[in-house]
């Protein structure tokens, strides 16, 4: 349904030269499936994620969503399609509350499936329907507020962006257990949740090692997870880099 | 009198008014009172020697309210007018003012409100004050708002003074006089646009011991707008005063915000933050991935920063 074809995106470096975050990046997501993409960080598993959803422009290649071009269409065409995002690191605003941006993402929403959405990543909607979205949340509360207003869109492709990131360890158990819950129950839509999350990159359908902006390994979870739980995929360093996380949860089973 | 639909359309806009409001109120309407009504607590006066009323609450008057639109319909009219508020001992009301003009006709309309606040040992005020203008002439629309307050032993006001949009020309001066245990909070919301100018100079004297006060101004400047932001705190006495401005600027506007603390007394805790920018590109995005287009995200931004 999503593919991406040869999709190479650079930047401007500091000292003027350009600085190549992907390259030659293939891949295709299937309908109904749960994928995972992990790595390293500053591999540019968010950059991928942010080209599909047309934040970053690639530098060359081409997006295809279910048959049609979508490379040059903008962020709002490509959400109204079907495609949307969760930040890994989502904004505040000043004024702007729950309850509206709940409706903002999905505007056939009702006070009883705002509160419940909220109930869902664990906030209780008593207190928090009314919250303006502002400085005073806290960095736990805006990722859950995050995942409950995608999980209301209810996307034909939604990308979680490390819900992970900033929430505590019991909450992360909850919100990919819930992540994933909700996949099951709505056959036919896609989920790619950027993670390192140990119990859930050996259960999704297909996982994907992106580091230095390349695809170092691709496939069912079955084949790609014991070759990153053994480190067997060297160089790439994710037990390393990224390894603080893997190693509390282990601690904390 | 019966309202024409502007009339209503005003009315609506800047009192949040259907109708002919319930309990005390005051409409103004081209330079007159048109309709007045006083209620068993709070009585409203005209004066004798210059355009206005007085409003006289009532000392222990509870939960009541009272409404003093004006509106303006008229092209070329300069209307001012001075307002007394005399809040009793120990009341706790609401007061919504607020002034619309429709300016059809190539002459400026302009209205100067003179407004005078005395609160009463331990009353409490909720004042809301709104201006828009609208109508589609060359002449100018012009809002002069003066708000003097003072705060006696433990009274309390609250103002929120909103400029809606429509206003070409204001300048905007409030001064306040807190005295021991009182305290006053200024909220104030702008939006100018075009080529429109706006200047607000609001300056607190906490004067008495344990007094407070604190000015939270959010505004929005767009197009080639031009706004200039003074917030002084005085404090005279061991007191607690705070100004936070927060702006969006948009276009080619400016943007001027100049807080001032000015410590009389070593027992003053003054503090202030300002900040002028864009809407941050982040949150056009975040709500764009969520389906809204530019245009669409920009207004809700915009709508929650001055809500
Ligand atoms: N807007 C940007 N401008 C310049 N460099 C960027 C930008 N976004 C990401 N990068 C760089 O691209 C690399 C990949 O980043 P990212 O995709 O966020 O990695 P990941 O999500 O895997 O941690 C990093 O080196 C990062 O610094
Ligand atoms: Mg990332």
């Amino acid at each position: 349904m999503l593919e991406l074809k040869d999709i190479s995106l650079s930047f401007n470096g500091s000292n003027g030269d350009a600085k190549e975050i992907l390259k030659n990046i293939n891949l295709t997501f299937e309908s109904g499936k749960l994928y995972a993409i992990t790595g390293p960080n500053g591999g540019g598993k968010t950059s991928i994620a942010k080209v599909i959803m047309g934040i970053y422009q690639p530098t060359q290649g081409q997006i295809l969503f279910n048959g049609e071009d979508i490379t040059n269409l903008s962020i709002t065409e490509r959400a109204r399609r079907g495609l949307a995002y969760a930040f890994q690191q989502p904004p505040r605003f000043k004024g702007l509350y729950v309850e509206e941006v709940m409706r903002i993402a999905n505007p056939a929403i009702d006070d009883m499936g705002i509160r419940s959405y909220l109930r869902d990543v664990g906030l209780c909607p008593e207190d928090y329907i009314g919250r303006d979205l502002g400085p005073s949340l806290s960095g736990g509360e805006t990722k859950r507020l995050e995942v409950a207003q995608l999980l209301a869109k209810d996307a034909l492709l939604t990308i979680f962006d490390e819900p992970e990131a900033g929430v505590d360890l019991w909450t992360i158990q909850k919100l990919i257990s819930l992540i994933i819950k909700r996949h099951r129950e709505n056959k036919g839509n896609t989920v790619v949740i950027i993670s390192h999350h140990e119990q859930f990159l050996p259960i999704c359908d297909e996982i994907i090692l992106v580091a230095d902006g390349e695809i170092r390994e691709k496939g069912p979870a079955a084949s790609v997870w014991p070759l990153i739980r053994d480190d067997i995929i060297c160089n790439c360093g994710i037990r390393n880099e990224c390894g603080g996380g893997l190693i509390e949860a282990q601690q904390y089973r | 009198m019966k309202l024409s639909s502007i009339d209503s359309q005003l009315l609506k806009a800047v009192a949040d008014l259907h109708g002919i409001p319930r309990g005390a109120f005051n409409i103004r309407k081209d330079g007159e009172g048109v309709l007045r009504q006083s209620s068993a607590n709070i009585e409203i006066v005209p004066k004798r020697d210059k355009p206005g009323i007085d409003i006289i609450v009532k000392p222990g008057t509870k939960n009541e309210s009272v409404h003093i639109p004006v509106i303006m319909t008229k092209s070329g009219l300069k209307d001012v007018v001075y307002n007394t508020f005399i809040i009793g001992e120990g009341a706790d009301v609401t007061i919504i003012a607020g002034c619309g003009i429709h300016n059809q006709g190539d002459q400026d309309s302009q209205h100067d409100g003179i407004h005078e606040f005395i609160i009463k040992e331990g009353a409490s005020v909720k004042y809301v004050e709104k201006h828009y203008g609208q109508g589609g002439g060359q002449g100018k629309r012009v809002l002069n708002p003066t708000t003097i307050v003072t705060i006696e032993t433990g009274g309390y006001a609250e103002m929120e003074m909103v400029q809606i949009r429509g206003v070409d020309d204001t300048i905007r001066t409030t001064e306040a006089f807190i005295h021991d245990k009182g305290g006053l909070k200024v909220v104030e919301r702008l939006l100018t646009d075009g080529r429109q100018k706006a200047v607000s100079n609001i300056t607190i004297h906490l004067i008495g011991a344990d007094s407070s006060g604190q000015v939270l101004s959010r505004s929005v400047a767009q197009d080639e707008s031009q706004q200039v932001f003074r917030a002084s705190l005085v404090g005279k006495n061991r007191a607690t005063g705070h100004v936070e401005c927060d702006s969006i600027i948009m276009g080619n506007a400016q943007i001027r915000a100049v807080p001032e603390l000015n410590a009389e007394s070593a027992e003053a805790v003054l503090t202030h933050e300002a900040a002028i920018g864009r809407i941050a590109g982040d949150q056009l995005i975040k709500l764009m991935t969520l389906g809204l287009d530019e245009k669409e995200a920009i207004d809700t931004i915009l709508a929650g920063f001055l809500r």
